[in-house]
């Protein structure tokens, strides 16, 4: 009984993980093209970046939904705690997408489009800076009393650790959603958003890099931990391949390759994702409420294992076929 | 200016002004959902052009809410958990995971297929198309399914059982299927149609009076009605039932509905207060235009009461609603819709009865189309008021009678939620503003009819004007 009590968090840790992961792969991509969208130089191209991403922003923010629904149901304790330590940075968050999902219709319609080129830009920025200080903040920790409930201030999550965080999370989209632009656009455009992926996998990597070495100083816990066999191994083995992995994209991106820059980025956000699980794993409020204690009841757990689980591959069935139905180079659609 | 710095009235007043300002959009989608389906099907069937032409002329004013519905709604979501931790923490266990089948059952099915329904038309099959426009309409109305489930579950506990205040859920389906949850999402589903038809039909009518495009909005302008024949009398009584789940399970919003403050004894037939002041310092209404006997009739359809209406008064101050005057209108506002949209529903059926229907007589039917045109925003004014009565009416309570609001709310600093819920006000105050522009511009635009007509190679080449050449190609006229 108590083997099964440690499964079902497990398990909602994983899936969790893994709802987290497609987000920040798909809505990365959204949001990267959406801070670019700033640095386009006509309207023409701001155009072709939002028709790149007309038909799966919504699909890629489902993920978000979901995610925050399957925390709510299968840690309440986390989801409560979390959420309003990070009342600011889910706000900032909330109002960035806000901005940026009325864009898309608005924009369209309006006559002058500088306001909505602005709430589109500006709202992807917002959400991924967000975003960004909501997982630095998780990072570096939670203030809560015994029960888990959150006791800190409302600056809390406000650190120059947490800032760098943030700005290697808006670098890692501007990234991912260069790559995604050169896989979708031709031409010039693709060229442009060729020395973008350049530059921005070089800025995320320091940042990687900066983030890395200095984890196991700043974090107790995670020091405990990194440096336990046979974990060291792992630790040690990830950054090499990160290393490697940005080797790989660079290379492709002098090459010019089209798909290859994409798949090293998503190998890449993998990779970084794997380490952030193990570091966190088995908190889910850092550094003291582990997922055993925040879980649901395991009857819950059960239940929504047979609702939600069953319908994982099916949501991933229809939202490739969307990818596939859509694939290729953008081209102007008219509704 | 007391409640500037009372945390609780802050987030109830957030949570309230995110919850109005999203209702307004999927209202619209997940009704018009069913609407494209029905014209989308006609087409598949008849091939007739214009039903096609309704399909993507609707849908833009489709995908402009459902922008603004995704958007407003993900800070629904994790408000329970910024303003609302204690209450997400206590019964995250049930109020959680249905947040989640919502996500994956509903919301993901509509944004996965989404993007085909209007972007897809010449990169899928026809049929494929049709799948995927079913798939949005089951997505969102799936939507409303758990929503409510939810919901109810607030107002009709059931299914577990709270240990130290925490929700232990002992029967998954009790809970989901709690006491108010039928009735509920019933009345929802028709809100949502309802409301779209008479968009639908107000914007159609707009055209007919304006006579652009008579012939081809004449045709929603019947396909709507026909819809309605079912639809306005059934909501007219699935709300009733909803009243009646009320007086059985929740007497303290039966007497703020009604504003009563005396409690009628079983066996009474009671008037009905149809205009009140109520007075909640005075624990009684100021003045009030009463109708002798009718009361009974509202609640049960009979002569007598068979339950006791426990008054107000009945009740320590701190277990009742105290926003007496605005429960008691958004009731009365609400049936009073329900009743003005079946009676516009009747008399446009008399004249289709008559055969007055047809385009050239619908032209010159100045009034009816003018009551359509005005009616077009009453469905949201119901569904508003109806909300307004369901959780204000739910007060003092979160979970009803066992979680109250004050205990609900996150402990945070007044300033934050104040300086949040200004920030929304502003934001939704201008998005409301720019989604009214927009709307009209894309109805003042009308519909394309050069789009290319998917399996038809010629179509985008057609340039004359839609209202000349329709008469030609209408075998719908026949078969209504």
């Amino acid at each position: 009984m108590e083997a099964l009590d440690n499964f079902l968090p497990q398990v909602w840790f994983a899936i969790l993980a893994l709802f987290l992961f497609l987000y920040v792969m798909l809505d990365g991509f959204d949001l990267g093209v959406g801070i670019l969208s700033i640095t386009a130089s006509s309207e023409e191209r701001r155009s072709i970046l939002m028709t790149s991403l007309g038909n799966v922003w919504d699909a890629n923010e489902t993920w978000l939904v979901l995610m925050g629904g399957a925390l709510f149901g299968a840690f309440p304790l986390a989801y409560g705690t979390i959420l309003q330590a990070l009342y600011i940075p889910i706000i900032v968050m909330l109002f960035g997408l806000i901005f940026r999902a009325v864009a898309f219709e608005f924009r369209e319609h309006a006559n002058t489009k500088l306001f909505w080129n602005i709430a589109f830009g500006g709202g992807s920025f917002l959400a991924a800076l967000g975003q960004g200080f909501a997982l630095g903040a998780i990072l570096q920790g939670i203030d809560v009393d015994l029960e888990g409930h959150f006791i800190g201030g409302t600056w809390d999550w406000f650190s120059l650790r947490s800032l760098l965080v943030a700005l290697t999370l808006i670098q890692g989209y501007v990234l991912i959603g260069s790559t995604y632009l050169i896989l979708k656009t031709e031409g010039e455009l693709q060229t442009t958003h060729n020395t973008t992926a350049r530059i921005s996998a070089v800025t995320t990597f320091i940042g990687a890099v900066y983030l890395t070495i200095t984890t196991p100083i700043f974090s107790v816990s995670a020091r405990e931990k990194l440096f336990d066999a046979p974990l060291i191994y792992i630790f040690i083995l990830i950054p090499l391949l990160g290393a490697l992995l940005i080797f790989l994209l660079l290379k492709s991106l002098y090459a010019n390759r089209e798909a290859q820059p994409f798949v090293w980025t998503l190998l890449l956000f993998l990779l970084s994702f794997i380490g952030l699980g193990l570091v966190v794993f088995p908190y889910i409020i850092p550094t003291q409420i582990t997922i055993y204690q925040a879980a649901a009841s395991p009857s819950s757990l059960v239940f929504m294992i047979v609702f939600i689980g069953f319908l994982i591959p099916i949501m991933l069935a229809y939202n490739i076929y969307n990818y596939i139905v859509f694939k290729g180079k953008v081209v102007g659609e008219r509704y | 200016m007391d409640f500037l710095a009372d945390t609780v009235v802050l987030s109830r007043l957030q949570f309230a002004l995110t919850a109005i300002f999203h209702m307004l959009w999927p209202v619209l989608t997940t009704g018009m959902a069913i609407y494209l389906i029905v014209v989308e099907g006609l087409w598949l069937r008849t091939r007739d052009k214009n039903y096609y032409y309704h399909a993507r002329f609707w849908a833009k004013l489709y995908v402009l809410n459902f922008g603004i519905g995704v958007a407003s709604g993900l800070p629904m979501e994790f408000e329970f958990g910024t303003n609302w931790a204690p209450f997400s923490q206590a019964v995250g266990d049930f109020f959680g995971s249905v947040l989640g089948f919502e996500a994956s059952m509903a919301f993901a099915l509509e944004a996965g297929f989404l993007g085909i329904m209007l972007f897809g038309w010449e990169r899928v099959p026809p049929i494929v198309h049709y799948f995927a426009t079913i798939m949005v309409a089951i997505g969102a109305n799936l939507s409303i399914f758990w929503i409510l489930s939810a919901n109810s579950w607030l107002q009709t506990p059931a299914g577990g059982e709270f240990v130290d205040g925490h929700f232990i859920v002992g029967d998954y389906f009790q809970a989901i299927f709690n006491p108010f949850m039928l009735n509920s999402v019933l009345h929802m589903f028709f809100a949502t149609l309802e409301t779209s038809l008479f968009v639908i039909g107000g914007i159609s009518a707009w055209y007919l009076i304006n006579r652009r495009h008579a012939e081809f909005f004449a045709l929603s302008f019947k396909i709507v009605l026909a819809i309605a024949i079912a639809v306005t009398p059934l909501q007219l009584y699935i709300g009733h039932l909803s009243g009646e789940q009320v007086y059985h399970y929740q007497p303290t919003k039966l007497a703020a509905m009604e504003a009563q403050w005396e409690t009628i004894p079983a066996g009474e037939s009671p008037s009905w207060s149809a205009i009140a002041l109520p007075n909640d310092r005075a624990e009684q209404n100021d003045w009030e235009i009463s109708i002798p006997g009718l009361l009974s009739y509202i609640l049960e359809i009979k002569p007598q009461l068979s339950e006791p209406v426990i008054g107000l008064k009945a009740y320590p101050p701190e277990d009742r609603p105290h926003q007496i005057g605005m429960i008691y209108y958004a009731f009365r506002i609400m049936i009073a819709i329900g009743f003005i949209l079946a009676g516009l529903m009747a008399v446009s059926v008399l004249q289709w009865l008559r055969g007055k229907l047809s385009a050239e007589d619908l032209v010159r039917q100045k009034w009816l189309l003018r009551t359509w045109i005005l009616s077009a925003p009453l469905g949201y004014i119901a569904v508003e008021c109806g909300w307004i009565v369901r959780c204000v009416g739910r007060q003092p309570w979160t979970v009803y009678g066992k979680i109250r609001t004050v205990d609900a709310a996150s402990e945070l600093p007044a300033g934050n939620v104040l300086t949040s819920l200004i920030a929304f006000a502003i934001v939704y105050s201008i998005l409301f503003v720019f989604a009214l522009y927009f709307g009209s511009r894309i109805v003042s635009q009308g519909p394309n009819f050069n789009l290319p007509v998917p399996g038809e190679n010629t179509s985008s080449d057609f340039d004359t004007t839609p209202a000349k050449q329709i008469p030609d190609s209408r075998p719908a006229e026949a078969q209504q």
